[in-house]
């Protein structure tokens, strides 16, 4: 390579060079212009769309549960509340050896296999910095027993939080509920949003029916977080609410005597203040401890009480339906009289038999042997079934259903717990409905003395009878009296829903089945006598025996109660109200399979009836003693003093209650002149609209038309006398 | 300002700070840009590290020593790195050779070297040794070159280039090829071979594919679609993205930004720093940084046009535009325009070799500007 050629390439090459830089920096300028464009779009166009993905990143929203509300009886007597619970948890991040630490816990907190495996599965699902629960509901032992040896364990503590607690234990477990843990199906139907942090929620009762509003509203606390999830600052907090308290109109002390009346029988009472519709006593037994539930109940125990023949879980007052045997017939009785069918001197003749027009058919009298000649009221009060065959014969079912709906029979009471059941009221239309047959005349006798189709329930009976003694008034039964704001402390009363007023054509006709009713407990003679003979306040009453369905309508005989088996016996049912002027409780008793009403659920209302308007027990029995006698225990007085409804919120140094006083008592409206002859009853109806019969009655019909408590003449008198 | 010393009746004093560094064979132009980039990294590393202290120091530690070489290397004569380029391209070969026989391995790759006292990465030494090499060879053959010298140019790439690859190291294998590339190309390589490696690069592509390690193919896929696995491999690309989208026009304000502080942008402060500072500065900043890039390549590429000789010029284009391809890797990796490479962004992701070796190559080019005058004057 000559010095010419290497000035002549050197000349080439500069030129060759510059203009590779040239093409050099116009592909670098395209490049950086690529750069910006996808910075632009980044940071510009969607600027917005990354703003949020960064937010969404950084901002976590932890929830602050409520405190559930308190649930207290009508007197301020805690039900249920929030108790501090301690939990042993472990962390994660502060443990070195895992497997050794929980062996060296395993003697100090007697951890079982259980305990370990349920805490290795969660620690897999929570973040290392967080606090995992080993065991909960530590005892005040085990917390001390921890506490001394706290130095040996790094990162395991005691945390503390709420547990719901019921007081009262089993006591009107039905009513007030429990709360459990949040099932699938839970979460289907509720917003998700009002349970941010909660994990329990209403199950059962009160619990269940006024979730709303025990629960209270969550709060939330927007930090923000970590890539890990650390929560670092807090950017905002979002108040919530915590859940309004109850007062419940239920009695604690009154429901614990009732328990406690109804000895070892499974059954339901419901009491009820007529003035007002409260709910004073729920009772169904056997009952259940709530706690469990609480805790998380375990398969198997949880089927042991489904499977249980006693049926704890049922709430019998409200999901029990039986017939009311009876004690339908002070509701008959009023019928009559609204009818013009029957009034005071009305007279029939019991020979132990009747017949239906044009059949040989034979319906008996409980008591064989007849009652002979009785007016009205004695056959209410001796509980002829001869009269109540001919009153209903004389009714209709119609006129007969017309009247016991308005009493609330066949559909629910409304009352605010849940899974409440509506019976049945049996009808003509009801029969060719769901049992594509005509009503036949027999079945008007047996609905006549509350066997047959009926099925009540004990809450609709205690409705019922609250109604009669309201003559025709009376409210709707419920359970929540008032509800009280935490945190201003404002009291809102829950207003009792007046009924609609029930007909009346004179103004003495609920005054006289009252009358007829306190033959019952307080003549020799009533079939309840054994319970009015010596009470300090008047009682009408009425005692009845319902037909257990296991028996066959067929079967002629009424077995003997002592040689049947305890689930086919008959339920003994009891309805009262005291004091009859001026009437305080309304109340009625079932007792399952237990016979007679006036032996074995009289005693029981009684002594509730005692408890209520006295303060004391009086009357005496093998599963409640009466109250030891204190000196000078005003009865009367102490009636309307002591016990006198409630003490409201405020008498407990609460603020006073923003709207109505808690105790309302309704206007009530004049009960009727008693005593007046209702003769012109009678001009009232001649049609007997309510009662066609059909020329010839069926004559297969007449089977299931036998009154359970008529006795087989060959056989050994059934012990039924007292119904 | 570097012009126009014939006519000034005074030459032996100087005048302006220019000249002054001239004498000490610093170009202005250069220092103070890469100062200006290196705080701009400073100042993001202490939000991007967690307002470490530590990291700071230890980054300026290195900011300075790669300063030092780069002054230092900048006073040797660029005929030294001519003659020296066979001998120091040769040691770098035998070292990537020992690498792959007794290397450390550290993240799942070999690329470091324990020599007892200094421990470090010879593929960072082949990133000067590349383009000095292909100059060098360059230098004494007629250009454009001919198919010859093209055939054994492509071999001296090659063969560093396979052994980077093999440690695997994906990202700076590329650099390496892309400084020697660069060198041939301003050398005067004809169209037609570039256009051929191109189309042979799309053939090969299928073939490479196979080749490549698995989590190479994840970056590639990941790449093509973040939000596949947004919660492994395209974790990084979508956290940056958010880092960078939600940064805006004016950017959230310095040590303001929380997709870093708060950890969701993994290697916030090394290879995904570009991501922490555009959350902070926005946009404005972002195209203030790549200003600052610009000129710098810009002062590479004058430089390069003003050299001497060939080997001047190739190495200096070669080292200027290397440097661009650094900054627009990154800057496209972490904006989600290309797949993720383990390429540092110059001066502002944290970590020791590659500031040095940068600025070390800024030496050279300093080298190459200032003795350039004194010889001529």
């Amino acid at each position: 390579m000559n010095s010419y050629d290497a000035l002549k390439d050197l000349y080439e090459e500069k030129r060759n060079f510059s203009s590779r830089v040239l093409v050099a920096a116009i592909v670098l300028l395209l490049l950086i212009l690529l750069l910006i464009a996808r910075l632009a779009d980044l940071q510009v166009l969607q600027h917005d769309y990354y703003s949020t993905r960064a937010d969404d990143n950084r901002m976590r929203v932890v929830p602050m549960p409520p405190v559930r509300g308190l649930i207290y009886d009508r007197n301020g007597a805690l039900l249920a509340q929030n108790r501090p619970s301690f939990n042993l948890e472990v962390t994660r991040e502060q443990v070195e050896d895992l497997d050794a630490l929980l062996e060296q816990l395993t003697p100090v907190m007697g951890l079982t296999p259980g305990d370990i495996a349920r805490f290795k599965d969660r620690v897999r699902k929570t973040p290392r910095y967080r606090g995992v629960p080993l065991r909960t509901n530590l005892n005040p032992e085990e917390v001390a027993r921890f506490e001394i040896n706290r130095y040996n364990f790094k990162g395991v503590d005691i945390t503390a939080g709420l547990s719901r607690t019921y007081t009262m234990g089993p006591t009107a477990s039905h009513v007030i509920g429990y709360v459990g843990g949040i099932s699938e199906a839970d979460y289907a139907k509720l917003n998700e949003r009002d349970y941010q942090g909660i994990n329990q929620i209403g199950k059962l009762g009160v619990e269940k029916s006024h979730e709303e509003e025990l629960r209270g509203t969550p709060g939330a606390r927007i930090v923000e977080a970590n890539a890990a999830g650390r929560p670092l600052r807090e950017l905002e907090q979002r108040p919530g609410a915590p859940g309004r308290n109850l007062y419940l109109s239920l009695d604690a002390r009154l429901q614990n005597i009732a328990e406690r009346a109804l000895g070892e029988l499974d059954g339901a009472i419901a009491a009820i203040d007529p003035q007002t519709g409260e709910v004073l006593t729920l009772v169904s037994k056997p009952g259940f401890d709530p706690h469990p539930f609480v805790e998380g109940i375990s398969t198997k125990n949880y089927r042991a009480l489904q499977n249980d023949p006693s049926r704890p879980l049922y709430n019998r007052a409200l999901q029990g339906t039986f017939p009311p045997g009876s004690t339908i017939k002070p509701f008959m009785t009023f019928a009559g009289l609204l009818y013009g069918e029957t009034d005071n001197n009305q007279r029939v003749t019991c020979n132990g038999t009747y017949y239906l027009p044009n059949s040989s058919r034979k319906f008996r009298c409980h008591k064989r042997t007849g009652h002979g000649s009785l007016d009205m009221p004695w056959a209410l009060a001796k509980s002829c079934d001869i009269f109540y065959y001919q009153l209903a014969i004389n009714l209709g079912i119609d006129r007969i259903d017309e009247v016991m709906e308005q009493f609330g029979f066949g559909k629910a009471t409304g009352i605010d717990v849940p899974n409440e059941r509506s019976g049945l009221l049996p009808s003509r239309a009801w029969k060719r409905r769901v049992r594509k047959e005509p009503w036949f005349p027999g079945e008007t006798l047996n609905i006549g003395i509350g066997q047959g189709y009926w099925q009540i329930t004990p809450l609709q009976m205690a409705q019922a009878t609250a109604r009669l003694a309201m003559r025709g008034g009376g409210f709707e039964p419920h359970l929540v009296h008032a509800i009280e704001d935490p945190l201003t402390g404002n009291i809102t009363g829950v207003p009792a829903k007046p009924l609609p007023p029930m007909p009346e054509r004179e103004p003495h006709e609920y005054d006289d089945v009252i009358a007829a009713m306190e033959l019952v407990t307080h003549s020799p003679g009533g079939t309840a006598y054994r319970i009015g003979k010596d009470s300090p306040y008047r009682i009408a009453s009425k005692t009845g025996t319902a037909q257990v369905a296991g028996l066959s309508q067929a079967d002629e005989d009424a077995p003997e109660l002592n040689a049947t088996p305890k689930h086919l016996r008959d339920h003994a049912w009891f309805i009262a109200f005291a004091p009859t002027d001026k009437p305080r409780i309304a109340i009625a008793v079932l007792a399952e399979h237990a016979g007679h009403g006036g032996s074995v659920a009289a005693p029981v209302a009684r002594q509730i009836m005692d408890q209520y308007l006295l303060g004391k027990v009086l009357y005496a029995t093998a599963s409640l003693p009466a109250t030891p006698d204190e000196p000078a225990a005003a009865v009367e007085e102490g009636a309307e003093t002591e016990f006198d409804g409630f003490v409201t919120p405020s008498e407990r140094g609460l603020p006073p209650p923003a709207t109505a006083p808690l105790l309302t008592i309704p206007a009530q409206r004049p009960p009727a002149a008693a005593g007046e002859n209702p003769a012109d009853a009678i001009a009232v109806d001649d049609a007997e609209a309510g009662f066609q019969a059909p020329p010839t009655p069926p004559p297969v019909q007449g089977d299931s038309v036998n009154p359970p408590s008529e006795d087989d003449p060959t056989k050994t008198p059934a012990p039924h006398g007292d119904h | 300002m570097n012009t126009g010393t014939a006519f000034t009746p005074t030459p032996r004093t100087p005048a302006t700070w220019s000249e002054r560094l001239q004498r000490l064979h610093i170009d202005l132009w250069l220092l103070s840009l890469l100062v200006s980039i290196g705080i701009v990294g400073l100042v993001t590393l202490y939000s991007a590290s967690g307002h470490s202290l530590d990291a700071l120091l230890a980054q300026l530690q290195r900011l300075l020593l790669g300063f030092m070489v780069m002054a230092a290397l900048a006073q040797v004569p660029p005929d030294y790195y001519r003659a020296a380029a066979p001998w120091f391209y040769g040691v770098a070969c035998v070292l990537l050779a020992l690498v792959l026989v007794l290397g450390d391995h550290a993240k799942g790759a070999q690329r470091w070297l324990d020599l007892g006292v200094i421990r470090f990465q010879p593929s960072e030494m082949m990133k000067l040794g590349m383009p000095m090499m292909v100059a060098a060879w360059l230098h004494g053959r007629p250009l454009p070159p001919s198919w010859r010298v093209v055939l054994v140019t492509l071999a001296i790439i090659g063969f560093p280039a396979v052994m980077v690859m093999l440690q695997p190291d994906l990202g700076t294998a590329l650099l390496i090829i892309v400084s020697g590339g660069f060198a041939l190309y301003l050398g005067g390589l004809g169209w037609r071979w570039i256009l051929g490696a191109l189309a042979a690069v799309a053939a090969a592509a299928p073939i490479l594919w196979y080749r490549l390690h698995d989590y190479q193919r994840q970056r590639v896929l990941t790449f093509l679609d973040p939000e596949r696995d947004p919660l492994g491999t395209g974790y990084h690309i979508t956290q940056s993205k958010i880092a960078i989208g939600s940064g805006g026009v004016f950017g959230k304000g310095w040590m303001n930004g929380t997709q870093a502080k708060l950890d969701f942008l993994p290697e916030s402060h090394t290879d995904f720093i570009f991501a922490v500072y555009s959350e902070e500065m926005g946009m404005m900043g972002v195209i203030l940084l790549l200003t600052l890039y610009t000129l710098v390549v810009g002062r590479g590429l004058f430089i390069a046009l003003r050299g001497h000789d060939s080997f001047q010029r190739l190495l200096a284009g070669s080292l200027a535009l290397t440097f661009f391809i650094y900054v627009f890797i990154n800057m496209g990796m972490v904006m989600g325009l290309m797949p993720v490479v383990g390429v540092p962004l110059p001066l502002l992701s944290y970590g020791g070799t590659s500031a040095v070796t940068l600025l070390a190559g800024f030496g050279m080019l300093m080298s190459i500007h200032t003795h350039r005058k004194l010889l001529s004057s």
